[in-house]
């Protein structure tokens, strides 16, 4: 991870102007309270952090109760290691799971994004509308007659190939809102309009007008997807088996019942979450855009 | 004809997307909802196990163990959302003006978004183990013994009280709220400056700022956050079957008793019933906010 990758300016959520107040020289108490409360905040927010990373690099036979929150007396990677081997084959269909969806869906998005900002038909508004409303449901009211539909499938689509299907199929309606908005704001509806005077079909104009613009949209939907792909649990538990699921899944099999190996249970769930941490450090700007998508407006 | 030709194209292009979401989403709902009015009877003794038709629907909401399930979501849902916009907001304000390493702190309060309720799950489950005592404590309640503050040990989710349910909202607000902050600080700052310095020269104390000019602006921000904070507490179940486990009567929410219904009661008429009962209560937050939003949309243009 970079630091200067999380300060430099972000187009969304920095303000450009100088806060007022500083560089008078003076420190005033409003500024005091100000710090005291955020690195507070801070603090207690790493606090599971804390746990997890501690716990997951001391010896197994070092831990003990009395000493959960005292840093290691001793360092180890059997955890990660005995983590990591039995979480590398579910995590290897996690990604394959993550990215197709991902790619799948966005591309979805990306054209209805186009239709629903620049080339709307009669009653768009209204699908738009329901289509979001399928980004809100609770994913119990349709779970019972999903697994049923997709029992039948072949051999092939069993576990990830399962839900490949389910993530595109629901990241339709997030994929789509984003891609709308970027579209409606960074495309300008001109650009639409020579294209058409130049006597290019619909087909002509998203291919070779809007998709070379489209990065952005598909940065912000790709992450979007993937994370939410990658961080599912409950289609997971209805859909697919321990044996053939994705990482959240194995994670859940390693950290329930008995098992008494804290270092192991707490180093998967650091090695679960790598992914997704990584893809937040690095490209959080955009993290962030998609999470501000997911609030309709 | 002329027209088709005009919009045609379009909805083609659409087509994929709304067959998908049209069986996916509204045919399933369909089809949940007739599972859901099913009769069943026992094989053996005859008796009526689901009485079929709304009657499935009469059972499900007087049955004292929904009630427990739903009493746990009010519990759960109002803490939950009162703790994210709280801290939301609480961090917005300490970082809307802007402060040195402005971008570590809101990275910091962001980071938990990016991990599932899963593996959140796991590590939260120690922490709020419900043993007390210098002996046996351990996970938060030992940490409090440690930093000399028994007086806040606490059995959490495990506590047989009607608030247990309150302990489940504190792994979800730390989830949640730095979400919430990013919603308001993107909104604060959505808001030109000319505003606030305008108010300052006429004299304006910064509370009235924030009273008068800033919070008004902030309300459509506050409605969206209210909405999808609220609505993933409805739906929230990753989090409490990782912390609960599969089969918590304490900590059962209708999310959670769907599973039960559905594969430890092999029910799933019921399943279906309590399932739908979710949905209509989803919707009736959901759909005003989107005809609302689609409304404001229009007015925009």
């Amino acid at each position: 991870m970079s630091t200067t990758e999380l300060d430099r300016p972000d187009p969304d959520l920095t303000r450009r102007t100088t806060p007022p107040g500083r560089g008078r020289g003076q420190v005033s108490a409003g500024a005091v309270l100000r710090y005291a409360l955020l690195v507070l905040s801070v603090v207690i927010v790493l606090v599971p952090i804390y746990v997890l990373v501690v716990t997951s690099i001391k010896d197994a036979a070092t831990i003990s109760t009395a000493t959960a929150w005292d840093l290691p007396s001793k360092l180890s990677a059997a955890g990660w290691v005995s983590a990591f081997e039995r979480l590398a084959p579910s995590m290897g269909r996690s990604l394959i799971l993550a990215v197709v969806a991902a790619a799948l869906s966005s591309m979805l998005g990306a054209m209805n994004g186009f239709v629903f900002s620049k080339w709307r038909f009669p009653g768009a508004d209204i699908i738009f509308t329901m289509f979001l409303f399928g980004m809100f449901i609770p994913y119990q009211a349709v779970m019972i007659p999903l697994q049923a539909m997709l029992l039948n499938l072949p051999p092939g689509f069993d576990g990830i190939g399962k839900l490949i299907i389910v993530h595109t199929v629901y990241g339709i309606p997030i994929c789509s809102l984003i891609f709308r908005n970027y579209y409606a704001t960074a495309v300008p509806t001109e650009i639409i309009e020579a294209a058409k005077v130049d006597g290019a079909g619909m087909i002509r104009t998203f291919i070779s007008v809007i998709l070379p613009v489209s990065l952005p949209g598909f940065v912000v939907a790709l992450i979007w997807q993937f994370t939410s792909a990658w961080n599912d649990f409950l289609f997971a538990l209805f859909l697919t088996q321990p044996t053939n699921g994705p990482v959240t899944y194995a994670l859940q099999e390693l950290a329930g019942g008995q098992n008494p190996n804290y270092a192991q249970i707490f180093a998967g769930v650091l090695i679960a979450s790598l992914p997704t941490l990584v893809v937040y450090l690095v490209l959080g700007r955009w993290f962030i855009r998609g999470l501000m998508s997911g609030s309709v407006k | 004809m002329r027209q088709l030709k005009r919009w045609g194209p379009g909805l083609l292009l659409v087509s994929p997307s709304i067959i998908l979401v049209g069986v996916f989403v509204y045919g399933l709902i369909g089809r949940n909802i007739w599972t859901s009015l099913g009769r069943r009877t026992d094989y053996v003794t005859d008796r009526v196990l689901n009485p079929g038709g709304y009657l499935n629907y009469v059972q499900l909401l007087s049955d004292p163990r929904y009630h427990h399930a739903l009493w746990n979501l009010l519990v759960l849902t109002v803490v939950f959302v009162a703790g994210t916009m709280f801290f939301g907001l609480l961090w917005a304000l300490l970082l809307e003006k802007g402060v040195t390493a402005e971008g570590v702190f809101r990275s910091i309060l962001l980071l938990p978004m990016a991990v599932s309720f899963i593996a959140a799950g796991v590590v939260w489950r120690w922490l709020l183990s419900p043993a007390q005592g210098a002996d046996q404590a351990i996970g938060l309640n030992q940490l409090f013994l440690k930093l000399g503050m028994p007086g806040l040990q606490s059995a959490w989710w495990s506590d047989p009280g009607p608030f247990a349910m309150a302990a489940m909202a504190v792994p979800a607000i730390w989830q949640l709220s730095g979400y919430v902050m990013a919603l308001f600080l993107a909104g604060f700052r959505g808001i030109s400056d000319d505003q606030r310095e305008a108010a300052r020269v006429d004299g304006a104390t910064e509370w009235r700022i924030y009273r008068h000019i800033l919070f008004p602006q902030l309300s459509p921000v506050a409605l969206s956050a209210l909405i999808i904070v609220g609505h993933m507490s409805m739906k929230m179940f990753d989090l409490i079957y990782s912390i609960a486990g599969s089969n918590s009567y304490t900590a059962e929410v209708p999310a959670t008793l769907m599973w039960i219904q559905l594969f430890p009661q092999s029910d799933p008429i019921a399943a279906a019933t309590n399932a739908t009962v979710l949905l209509t209560i989803v919707a009736l937050v959901v759909i005003p906010y989107l005809v609302h939003t689609h409304r404001s949309e229009r007015g925009d243009r």
